[in-house]
């Protein structure tokens, strides 16, 4: 489904990507980790167009999109959930999620329609979904953290995605919030067949969520295979588990 | 489950009192008073249209008088060198604004926020240079006076009833594209245009648009403005009045719909009486600005709604 080939992307002389690799197949559930600074959100910014690369390939359902602008890149069924919360701090939570739901069936330029006999439906059962239905009328700049956290991938559904990018989607989230989310995203990709790539610090969730692992180091790719084959995989163990493979 | 009405019933009783009051208003005062109120609803309509996407854009449109005056002069040239019938450049006027809106939004919309507002701020200078130098065509610094007014509505009765229509329909109009999937969006590019892309939205196409909306409704009331006083003149396109509408919308309260009218029909009537009693209109213009931001960041309506216990209103305008 997404095929990602020698990603390169630097700021100045700062080489942040220097050869990404990555593939992930219909379906799965593929993580990449990597120490801070290895390159991950930079990597996750470069498919979904919101950096161009300097050269390499994305390829996503057999088409080149890399360097197409984001909302391109949306419109083609790929959507990213944002590490740092980027939601849309004045309106509330339903409108939040009503704005993507407008944004994935091409209806924001209608001028007259009122919106609220819009997507009212969809957006109602995203907010179900993911446990937000109760705070619907809350502005979401005032939301607590992990609440925000869901609120980002409610919007990220919104869009319908076929392949869900999330830049570390437990981040600051307490252990219950980490344990629903982790339900959520295992309903997301089992019961609603969305793909999901994702980054994520916490080794324990990584290794129960995800079926393979793609491994970056210093903007390189050093290792991507089921979580066995990372596991002893001797770059890996050198690079990032610190020699313990068991981890 | 959620709400379906665009407004409440409440709302709509205080919309249609409120129309009763000013469509009966123009039998019981003198002749001022009515041009008074006339020129309050041609401002409040100036500001709502900037706020159109000042409030609920977050663009930092800083030459919106520049429509407003191209409006008037469009249609005042129309009318008077181009011999049309006035009521085709009342028709024409806004369109002009707008084109002209969307000419300055195709070279602005790529830059953000304040370096926006100051490549607005420049061409819009530059287009009241030129209606301040070209005599033979606008009549310079002078102005056009005695711009022919269609006979139905040259009365100041017959004038007051147009800008109240004209004005209601524009508002009516306004408050359906707030509430639209366009507005919604919009307002979604203010709060973090950065995330709109990401979900797929086309930010400088909808910004273009909203430019043109402000365009076209700040040329509506630049025509009214010709209705009421019959004349033109480059004042009306100065960067100090772009600035004057500004104040108008966080007067009123910039995140709510009909806060910019409110703030609109203040500064008019203020200056209306502080004039009486001064020449230094702006001095108190400045202090009225100084005790908003110490005292009321959301405006006066903000502040009310806020009160009302409606918390965060915004963009629902009632």
């Amino acid at each position: 489904m997404l095929r990602v080939q020698n990603l390169r992307k630097s700021f100045g002389p700062f080489l942040a990507v220097s050869d990404a690799n990555l593939t992930v197949a219909q379906g799965e559930i593929v993580a990449v980790i990597g120490p801070n600074g290895a390159g991950k959100t930079t990597l996750f910014k470069l498919i979904t167009g919101q950096l161009k690369p300097d050269q390499g390939q994305v390829v996503f359902k057999g088409q080149d999109i890399a360097g197409l602008s984001p909302h391109r890149v949306c419109r083609r069924g790929l959507s990213l959930s944002y590490q740092v919360v980027s939601v849309f701090p004045r309106m509330s939570v339903f409108e939040n999620v009503r704005v993507a739901v407008l944004a994935r069936r091409r209806q924001v330029l209608r001028l007259f329609t009122p919106a609220v006999r819009l997507a009212g439906k969809e957006t109602w059962e995203i907010l179900q979904n993911v446990g937000l239905s109760d705070k619907a009328e809350v502005i979401s700049g005032t939301l607590s953290h992990g609440d925000s956290k869901v609120l980002e991938m409610a919007i990220a559904l919104g869009n319908r995605p076929e392949l869900l990018i999330m830049d570390e989607p437990t981040a600051g989230m307490s252990p219950e919030e980490t344990r629903a989310t982790m339900g959520l995203i295992r309903r997301l990709n089992g019961d609603m067949g969305i793909t999901i790539l994702f980054c994520e610090h916490d080794m324990e969730l990584v290794f129960n969520l995800a079926q393979r692992i793609m491994v970056m180091r210093q903007g390189t790719t050093i290792a991507q295979g089921t979580c066995d084959e990372v596991r002893c995989d001797e770059n890996v163990q050198q690079a990032y588990l610190g020699g313990h493979g068991n981890a | 489950m959620h709400q379906q009405k665009l407004l409440s019933s409440r709302s709509l009783i205080l919309v249609a009192v409120m129309l009763a009051a000013l469509a009966i208003f123009p039998t019981m005062v003198s002749r001022y008073y009515i041009y008074l109120v006339a020129l309050m609803l041609v401002t409040g309509l100036l500001a709502t249209s900037l706020n159109m996407v000042l409030g609920f854009g977050g663009m930092y449109q800083f030459n919106h008088a520049v429509f407003y005056g191209v409006g008037a002069y469009a249609a005042a040239l129309l009318t008077v060198r181009g011999g049309v019938n006035p009521w085709w450049g009342y028709l024409l006027g806004p369109v002009v604004a707008a084109a002209l809106s969307l000419l300055m939004g195709l070279i602005c919309v790529r830059l953000s926020k304040l370096y926006f507002g100051m490549l607005q701020i420049s061409l819009g200078s530059l287009v009241w240079a030129v209606v301040f130098r070209w005599y033979s065509f606008t009549g310079g610094d002078d102005g056009m006076h005695g711009v022919p007014v269609p006979p139905l509505i040259s009365s100041i009765d017959g004038a007051y009833y147009f800008v109240l229509i004209v004005t209601v329909v524009c508002l009516a109009v306004m408050y359906l594209i707030v509430n639209s999937p366009f507005g919604r969006v919009f307002e979604s590019i203010r709060d973090n245009p950065e995330r709109a892309e990401a979900i797929g939205v086309n930010v400088r196409l909808h910004q273009l648009i909203g430019l043109v909306i402000a365009g076209f409704f700040g040329g509506v009331a630049g025509t009214l403005f010709v209705t009421v006083e019959g004349s033109v003149f480059p004042d009306m396109l100065f960067w100090t009045l772009s600035l004057e509408i500004i104040i108008m919308c966080l007067l009123g309260g910039w995140f709510t719909f009909l806060g910019p009218m409110l703030g609109g029909g203040m500064v008019v009537a203020l200056r209306a009486v502080v004039g009486i009693y001064t020449d230094y209109w702006t001095m108190v213009l400045g202090i009225i600005l100084m005790l908003l931001i110490f005292f009321l960041p959301q405006g006066v309506l903000g502040f009310f709604t806020a009160r009302l216990g409606r918390g965060q209103a915004a963009g629902e305008g009632d």
